[in-house]
C-alpha cells in the first residue's frame, strides 16, 4: 500500500452560512492523475486554494509527504514542492516569458538574497527555464513579454512556471478554461507526457480531457465528495449521473 | 487630577473628535467611492474659516457669514474638482498625492497673498458666548458645547441620509464596489459630485465653527488633515461609522493623552524625565494607536470593502 | 522594465551624462557665483541620494513611503547628537547614521509592510510624524529650534570635509555609489524578486518566495541610504532640525522622484535638481513662489506622465 503524497482529512471551510468545503477526505497517491469534477460553485477552487495555502480551512488537516501543512503559508508549501496553476491566469505581465519561468527556477537554486550579478544572464537559471518552456511549446516565445502572449499561451506559461518548480505535487485549476480546441489537444498531450512524473490534481470541466487523463476521479458537489474512484466506476455511479454527469455525458 | 479637570478634558476631546469627524467624513467617502486621495481636503477646512472671517467683516452677522461661507466653500470645492481633481481619478495614488500636494502649496500661499500671514480671528456669536456651569466649580465654554452638539447633529443627519435615502444607499454601494454600481447603470460621476460637494461643505463647516476659538492662519489645514487621514485609516476607508468612532477615539486619546501624559508618567519615573518624555509621547500617541490598529487589522476597523 | 538590454541604452547615456556634468561642475562654476552654486548643487546631490533610495522602493517596488524624510533626519541627528557630545569623526558618525536609519527602517518596516496601498502610505507617514515629534521634544538637542553643528566631521582626525569643494566631491562619490548600488540591486536576483513582487505578489508566493522578507530588506537598504544623505546634509548645512523629518519634506522627496521620472534611478537625480533649482529660481521672482510651483506640479502630474525624462525622451522603458 503506497503512502499517499497528499492526505486531506475532514476538511471544512465555511463562508458565512455557505459550506464551501464540507468534511472532505481525500488521498492522492504517488504518480496518479486525480481529477476533481463538479458543477460550478461546488467548491473546487476553494479546495485547491486550501491545499496550496491561499485559504486556511476552518477544520481538518492536510498532510503532504508526511508533513502537516495545514497552517503553513503559501510560499512555504511551494518550497516543499506544491505547485499550482491559477484559474485566472496569474503571471508577471511586464516580465518576459523566460523571466517568468526563470524566477521559478531561481526559487529553488540557492539564495535570492544576492545583490550583485545579473540574474537575467545566469545560465543556471535560464537553461532549466528554456527547457520548461520547450515542454509546454513556448520555446519560440521565450523573449516575448508575458503581457503580449495570447490567452492560450499564458495558460501554457503558467504550466511552464509550475514545471520549473520541479513539483512534487501539481495542482491544476481548470487549465483548459477558455482555450481553443487545438490548445486543449496540446495540453492533453502534455499532461499525458507528464503523467507519472509526479502526482497531479486536475480540476476541470472538460469531460473529454478528464476521462482521457484521469487515473481516479472525485466528484465534488456542494462541497462534499459524492463519489471517488476509477473513471468507469464514477461514470456508472447513479448518484453522480443524476447530480452532475447526466447533462455532460450526452 | 481632579474630576472637573477630567470632565473638561473629556469634553475637549469630544470637541476635537467631532471636528475630526466632520473633516474625515468627506475624506473617507471620497476615498471610498472614487479611490481618490485628496490631500487638499485640509484646505477646504482652512478656506471655510477664512471665508467666514471675510463674510463676517462684510455682514457683521455670524449666521450670514456661516451660510455665505458654506456656499462659497462648496462653490470653490466644485471648482477645484472641475479644474484639477477630475483629471486624476484614473491615475494612481502617487500622482493624486503629488497633485493635491500642489493644491495645498498653492492655496496655503494663496491665503497669505490675499489675507496676509498674520493670524485672523472671528468673535464668538453673542448668544453663545460665555461659559455655562456644568457642575459646581466647573465652567465650560458654551461655544464648545455648540460645536459638540452640531457635530453630533451632523453625524445623525449623515446617518439618516446614508441609511434611509436612495442616494445614501448608492453612496454606500459605491464605497463598497464602485465598478459594480457603475456597471448597474448609475451615473457614478454625478454620484461622486454629490459626495464630494457634501464632503467639502462638511470640512468648510468645521472650519467655520472652529474659527471663533482657533486662530485662522495659513497652513491650519495641514495638521488637521493628517489627523483626519489617521482617523479614516483607523476607522476603515469608506465607512462613516468607522470615521465617527475613530474620530471620537482619536479626539479623546489625543486630548487626554496630552493633559495627563506627564502625570501618568510621574507614577513610573521622576518628575524631570517625565516632563521631557511626556509631551513627546503625547504627540506620538495617536500614531502609535494607528500603528497598533493597522498591525492587528491591516485594513482598519470597519472598512467598507471588507477585509 | 523587464528584459534589461545589454547594449548602451538611452537610460545609460542619460546617467553617464548626468554624472559627467556633476563631476566637472565645480570647475565650470568657478566662473560664476561659485560658493553659492556649489553649495546648491551639493544640496542637490545630497537630496538626490535620498531620492534614489526612495525611487528604489517606490519605482521598483510600488512601496510608496510618505515618511522617507525621517531616515534623512535620523542620519542628520546622529551627526548632531554625536557632535554635541564631542564626537566629530565621520568614521563614527557615518556608520552611526547608517545604523540608526537602518534600525528604524527595520522596526517600522515590520509593521508597515503588513499593509498595502493607501494604508502603507498612511502608516509610513505616521512613523515619520513620530520621528518628527520625538526630535521636536528633544530639548537637550535643540528641540523645535534644531541644533547647530559647529564644525564638519573630520575623517580620522583630518579636516577632509572642511572645504566646500571637498564636501562636494565626497557627496559626489556617495551619490555615484548609491546609484551604482541600486542599479546593481535592480538587476540582481534580489532585485528580480523585489520587482516581481510589485507585479504579482501572489504569484511570487506560489513559486516559493516569502515576499515580506525581500520587501523588508529593500526598505532597510532604502532607509540606510537616506540616512547617509542625512549625514551629508548635517555636514553641509552645519545644522540639524526636526524640519528635516517633516511630512512636507517626505512629500518633496516623492515629488523629486516622480518629477524626474519614476523607476529610472537617474530620474531621481534630475528630479532633485529640477525641484531645488525651481525652488531657488522661483523664490527669487516672488515671495509667493509657491503659488506658481503648486500649479506647476499639478500640470506636470496631469500632462507629463513619466516625469521630465518621459517628457524629453518619450514614454516607454528607459533602461
Amino acid at each position: 500500500m503506497t503512502e499517499p503524497v497528499l492526505r486531506i482529512e475532514a476538511l471544512q471551510k465555511n463562508f458565512g452560512a455557505v459550506r464551501a468545503t464540507d468534511d472532505v477526505t481525500l488521498d492522492i497517491v504517488p504518480g496518479e492523475l486525480h481529477a476533481i469534477i463538479g458543477p460550478n460553485g461546488a467548491g473546487k477552487t476553494t479546495l485547491i486554494s486550501q491545499i496550496s495555502g491561499l485559504l486556511a480551512p476552518d477544520a481538518g488537516t492536510i498532510r503532504f509527504a508526511g508533513t502537516d501543512v495545514t497552517h503553513l503559508p503559501v510560499h512555504a508549501r511551494a518550497a516543499l514542492g506544491i505547485a499550482r496553476s491559477f484559474q485566472i491566469t496569474s503571471i508577471l505581465p511586464r516580465f518576459s516569458a523566460l523571466e517568468n519561468v526563470a524566477l521559478a527556477v531561481q526559487a529553488r537554486s540557492g539564495t535570492s538574497f544576492r545583490f550583485f550579478g545579473r540574474a537575467a544572464s545566469e545560465p543556471e537559471l535560464n537553461e532549466p527555464a528554456r527547457a520548461a518552456l520547450a515542454e509546454t511549446g513556448l520555446a519560440a516565445r521565450a523573449d516575448v513579454l508575458a503581457a503580449h502572449l495570447s490567452h492560450g499561451e499564458r495558460r501554457a506559461l503558467e504550466l511552464a512556471i509550475a514545471l520549473a518548480m520541479q513539483p512534487k505535487l501539481l495542482l491544476l485549476d481548470e487549465p483548459m478554461a477558455g482555450t481553443s480546441h487545438e490548445e486543449t489537444e496540446r495540453l492533453i498531450a502534455l499532461l499525458q507526457r507528464l503523467k507519472g512524473r509526479f502526482p497531479i490534481v486536475l480540476v476541470e470541466h472538460d469531460m473529454t480531457a478528464v476521462f482521457a487523463l484521469a487515473d481516479r476521479i472525485s466528484v465534488l458537489i456542494y462541497g462534499r465528495i459524492l463519489a471517488s474512484g476509477a473513471p468507469e466506476v464514477v461514470r456508472a455511479d447513479k448518484d453522480v449521473v443524476t447530480a452532475y454527469l447526466g447533462e455532460e455525458m450526452e | 487630577m481632579s474630576t472637573s479637570l477630567l470632565i473638561v478634558q473629556i469634553l475637549n476631546g469630544l470637541q476635537l473628535g467631532v471636528l475630526l469627524f466632520l473633516i474625515a467624513a468627506g475624506l473617507t467617502l471620497v476615498f471610498g467611492v472614487m479611490d481618490f486621495i485628496n490631500l487638499a481636503h485640509g484646505v477646504q477646512y482652512m478656506l471655510g474659516a477664512y471665508l467666514a472671517v471675510m463674510f463676517y467683516s462684510l455682514t457683521g452677522s455670524f449666521l450670514a457669514a456661516l451660510i455665505l461661507a458654506l456656499l462659497a466653500t462648496l462653490a470653490f470645492g466644485l471648482l477645484l474638482e472641475f479644474v484639477v481633481f477630475r483629471h486624476l481619478y484614473d491615475r494612481d495614488h502617487l500622482d493624486q498625492v503629488i497633485a493635491t500636494f500642489g493644491v495645498i502649496l498653492f492655496l496655503n500661499q494663496g491665503v497669505k497673498f490675499v489675507w496676509g500671514a498674520a493670524p485672523l480671528s472671528l468673535p464668538i456669536p453673542e448668544f453663545f458666548s460665555g461659559s455655562v456651569v456644568l457642575m459646581p466649580g466647573l465652567l465650560y465654554p458654551v461655544w464648545r458645547l455648540v460645536i459638540i452638539g452640531s457635530g453630533f447633529a451632523v453625524a445623525l443627519i449623515l446617518y439618516l441620509l446614508v441609511s434611509r435615502t436612495r442616494v445614501g444607499m448608492l453612496v454606500r454601494a459605491g464605497a463598497t464596489n464602485a465598478a459594480m454600481v457603475s456597471a448597474l447603470g448609475v451615473n457614478i460621476r454625478r454620484l461622486f459630485m454629490i459626495v464630494f460637494g457634501f464632503g467639502t461643505m462638511l470640512a468648510g463647516f468645521a472650519g467655520i465653527m472652529i474659527a471663533p476659538i482657533l486662530s485662522v492662519e495659513p497652513g491650519m489645514g495641514d495638521t488637521i488633515l493628517i489627523l483626519a487621514f489617521v482617523v479614516i485609516v483607523i476607522g476603515g476607508i469608506g465607512s462613516i461609522r468607522g470615521a465617527l468612532i475613530a474620530a471620537l477615539l482619536i479626539g479623546l486619546v489625543d486630548t487626554l493623552g496630552r493633559s495627563f501624559a506627564v502625570d501618568l508618567l510621574r507614577l513610573f519615573m521622576a518628575p524631570s524625565p517625565a516632563r521631557t518624555v511626556g509631551p513627546a509621547i503625547a504627540s506620538m500617541l495617536i500614531y502609535l494607536l494607528m500603528a497598533v490598529v493597522l498591525y492587528i487589522r491591516p485594513s482598519g476597523l470597519f472598512p467598507a470593502k471588507g477585509r | 522594465m523587464a528584459a534589461l538590454p545589454k547594449r548602451l541604452s538611452t537610460g545609460d547615456a542619460i546617467a553617464i551624462t548626468v554624472f559627467a556634468v556633476l563631476a566637472i561642475f565645480p570647475l565650470l562654476a568657478k566662473f560664476g557665483t561659485e560658493g553659492y552654486l556649489l553649495a546648491l548643487v551639493t544640496r542637490v546631490m545630497i537630496f538626490a541620494i535620498a531620492a534614489i533610495a526612495l525611487d528604489l522602493i517606490v519605482g521598483f517596488g510600488a512601496l510608496v513611503s510618505f515618511g522617507h524624510a525621517a531616515f534623512v533626519g535620523l542620519g542628520a541627528y546622529a551627526v548632531g547628537i554625536l557632535a554635541s557630545h564631542g564626537i566629530t569623526d565621520a568614521l563614527v558618525a557615518l556608520p552611526a547614521a547608517l545604523l540608526v536609519s537602518a534600525l528604524f527602517a527595520f522596526v517600522t518596516g515590520l509593521v508597515c509592510l503588513r499593509t498595502k496601498g493607501v494604508y502603507f502610505i498612511m502608516i509610513t507617514l505616521a512613523f515619520g510624524q513620530m520621528a518628527f515629534f520625538t526630535a521636536s521634544s528633544l530639548a537637550p538637542y535643540g528641540g523645535d529650534d534644531g541644533l547647530t553643528v559647529r564644525m564638519r566631521d573630520t575623517v580620522a582626525g583630518l579636516p577632509l570635509l572642511r572645504s566646500d569643494g571637498a564636501l562636494y566631491y565626497v557627496a559626489f562619490v556617495c551619490l555615484l555609489a548609491t546609484f551604482a548600488l541600486c542599479r546593481a540591486l535592480i538587476v540582481s536576483r534580489f532585485g528580480r524578486v523585489f520587482r516581481g513582487a510589485r507585479e504579482n505578489p501572489m504569484r511570487l508566493a506560489a513559486i516559493g518566495f516569502d515576499v515580506f522578507r525581500y520587501q523588508l530588506a529593500a526598505y532597510v537598504i532604502a532607509g540606510a541610504l537616506a540616512g547617509m544623505s542625512g549625514f551629508l546634509l548635517a555636514n553641509a548645512t552645519n545644522f540639524v532640525s526636526p524640519a528635516y523629518m517633516s511630512w512636507q519634506r517626505s512629500g518633496e522627496l516623492i515629488i523629486m522622484v516622480v518629477l524626474g521620472g519614476m523607476g529610472t534611478l537617474y530620474g531621481a537625480i534630475i528630479g532633485a535638481a529640477a525641484f531645488l533649482f525651481a525652488e531657488e529660481w522661483l523664490s527669487e521672482l516672488t515671495e509667493h513662489w509657491k503659488m506658481i510651483f503648486g500649479p506647476l506640479l499639478i500640470i506636470v502630474v496631469v500632462f507629463a506622465r513619466g516625469g521630465l525624462i518621459g517628457l524629453v525622451f518619450g514614454r516607454g522603458r528607459h533602461d
